[in-house]
């Protein structure tokens, strides 16, 4: 099967300073993969990358490819808009907007054109459900999202980023502003949105990358050291940097 | 006591002190307007006072409605153009404009806050009387000192409203284009929303200050007591009358002026609640997130 996304020979720059360096990574159809390495290897970057959201930063420079389904999506021609409606994101602090929580996830439908009302409230309903969050909240739809939970505003970040069915997630360090018993949920979470959407997570905590992804990748000063299935890395590195690194000798 | 004590309990109450003057001050102004105007509001009776539309000091006729009119149509005027340019300026500040352009504009912006009004008033006479004339009247008028107003009150709307949105955190924004908001849909149906109640409390102040503005509005408004009945005609606001007469007159004439300041000195003050409200609000809102 070929890869959902893929990176080619990727180098990315911060003005001078390069920050990825010749990455190529398959991503594939609905498997979670993992990117993990020390604070500054570049991982949140490549994230960004993958859905056109580092273009929110001046000054910054990319060569090489960036491949969903085949086809580049840095392209000439190609709508920033269309991308990021495929590619969904959620942040390592949990945002959800100053609204009510419908409005939180109406939103991104909404600013594609959606105003059919029965659509909406059918998309509330159905994104709530796949967040896991639709019995915790349904009769509070009016609130403020702001009136959560830590870990339900994260839940309702996924699901504001479900409600306009996209086709891979991007989860920067979902669970880092998080308690345990959130972190858990948002990781069962993971294993159910797998089988419909193909999911790129970053972490710096490794025990997180081990539970939940398929594959996982070793990104070192912009550099990626390592690639492979998740328990083929954890049990037998290739690199001794990454045995170094998941040993917890550095980083 | 150890001496860095008295000298921190001696800091203290200098604070302590030139925190409260203000608070005198403002008291003091109020009460003495109000002794003032005291004598003029019980011989017309204050339903005369405000209600009354003849404005004949000489003939002891004493309504200041033509005025207050004034005063709201002048405000009212400058507003609906200030608050479309003012929040266009903002968001093109907090925005849209590159590093440089921002850093030109900023400073600008600034400076005109501190042109003394009766500069504004000069340029009104020298360009924008004539310019209404052109339409008709004699270009003394509503639509001049409204135009004027105008470009009084900008600054103040810009920078409050700029700097309410930048304060917008940086996740909202990055959530909308996540979900594949345009840059215009992030800034009108997120930033702007986010920093309504900032934007609200620039506008705010931006009324007390076209409220209070004396000399440029004698300058180009012609000062005529009559309530106006069209953008072309002339009108006066309370604190053109105020300032137009307050250095000849005596008597229960210069009670009824005081009472004026006393109306404006409420309705400024009712002004500012409202904008410290709406800014307090604001601040809650970002705290929460």
């Amino acid at each position: 099967m070929d890869p959902k996304m893929q990176t080619r020979h990727l180098d990315f720059y911060y003005g001078e300073n390069q920050v990825l360096k010749r990455v190529s990574l398959n991503m594939k159809e609905r498997q979670i993969t993992a990117m993990i390495g020390p604070s500054g290897c570049g991982k949140s970057t490549l994230l960004r990358v993958l859905n056109r959201m580092n273009e929110v930063i001046p000054d910054t420079r990319l060569q090489g490819e960036v491949l969903l389904d085949g086809n580049d999506i840095y392209a000439s021609g190609v709508d920033v808009v269309e991308v990021r409606k495929r590619v969904g994101m959620v942040f390592q602090q949990p945002n959800p907007f100053p609204k009510t929580i419908y409005e939180n996830i109406v939103f991104g439908p909404k600013m594609l054109g959606r105003r059919d009302k029965a659509y909406l409230n059918e998309t509330v309903e159905r994104s709530l459900r796949a967040a896991a969050l639709w019995d915790e909240i349904k009769d509070d739809l009016s609130k403020s999202g702001l009136a959560l939970s830590g870990g339900q505003q994260q839940r309702l970040c996924i699901a504001r980023a479900l409600a306009i069915e996209p086709e891979v997630i991007l989860m920067d360090e979902p669970c880092s502003a998080l308690d345990p018993v959130s972190t858990l949920k948002i990781e069962e979470l993971m294993q159910e949105l797998k089988k419909q959407y193909t999911i790129v997570i970053v972490t710096h905590n490794m025990q997180q990358a081990a539970r939940v992804s398929d594959w996982a990748g070793f990104l070192l000063m912009g550099e990626l050291v390592e690639y492979a299935e998740t328990n083929e890395i954890f049990s037998r590195p290739q690199d001794k940097r990454t045995e170094d690194y998941i040993t917890g000798r550095f980083g | 006591m150890p001496s860095h004590v008295v000298v921190d309990r001696t800091a203290k109450h200098v604070v302590l002190i030139c925190a409260s003057a203000s608070f005198v001050i403002l008291g003091a102004i109020f009460i003495f307007t109000m002794r003032e105007g005291a004598p003029a509001l019980q011989e017309i009776g204050l339903y005369n006072f405000l209600l009354g539309t003849e404005w004949r000091p000489g003939q002891e006729m004493f309504g200041i409605l033509p005025m207050t009119v004034g005063s709201i149509l002048v405000t009212l005027g400058s507003m609906v153009l200030a608050i479309p340019i003012g929040l266009a300026c903002a968001i093109l500040l907090a925005e849209v404009a590159s590093f440089r352009v921002r850093r030109l504009l900023r400073p600008a912006v600034e400076l005109l806050v501190g042109i003394p009004s009766v500069v504004y008033g000069l340029v009104g006479m020298l360009l924008i009387v004539p310019a209404v004339r052109e339409i008709g009247g004699s270009g003394f008028s509503i639509l001049a000192a409204s135009l004027v107003l105008t470009a009084m009150v900008l600054p103040t709307i810009i920078s409050i409203s700029e700097d309410s949105l930048r304060a917008v955190p940086k996740g909202y924004k990055e959530a909308a284009l996540a979900m594949g908001a345009t840059q215009w849909q992030m800034i009108w149906h997120v930033q702007v929303p986010a920093a309504r109640s900032g934007i609200m409390a620039g506008i705010v102040l931006g009324m007390g200050r076209a409220i209070g503005e004396t000399m440029a509005m004698i300058m180009v408004i012609g000062n005529s007591p009559i309530i106006p009945t069209s953008p072309l005609s002339q009108g006066r606001t309370l604190t053109g009358n105020i300032a137009v007469e307050i250095m000849y007159a005596s008597g229960i004439h210069r009670s009824a002026l005081f009472s004026t300041g006393v109306i404006l000195f409420l309705i400024i003050l009712v002004l500012n609640t409202v904008a410290t409200f709406a800014l307090r609000r604001g601040l809650k809102a970002h705290h929460v997130a």
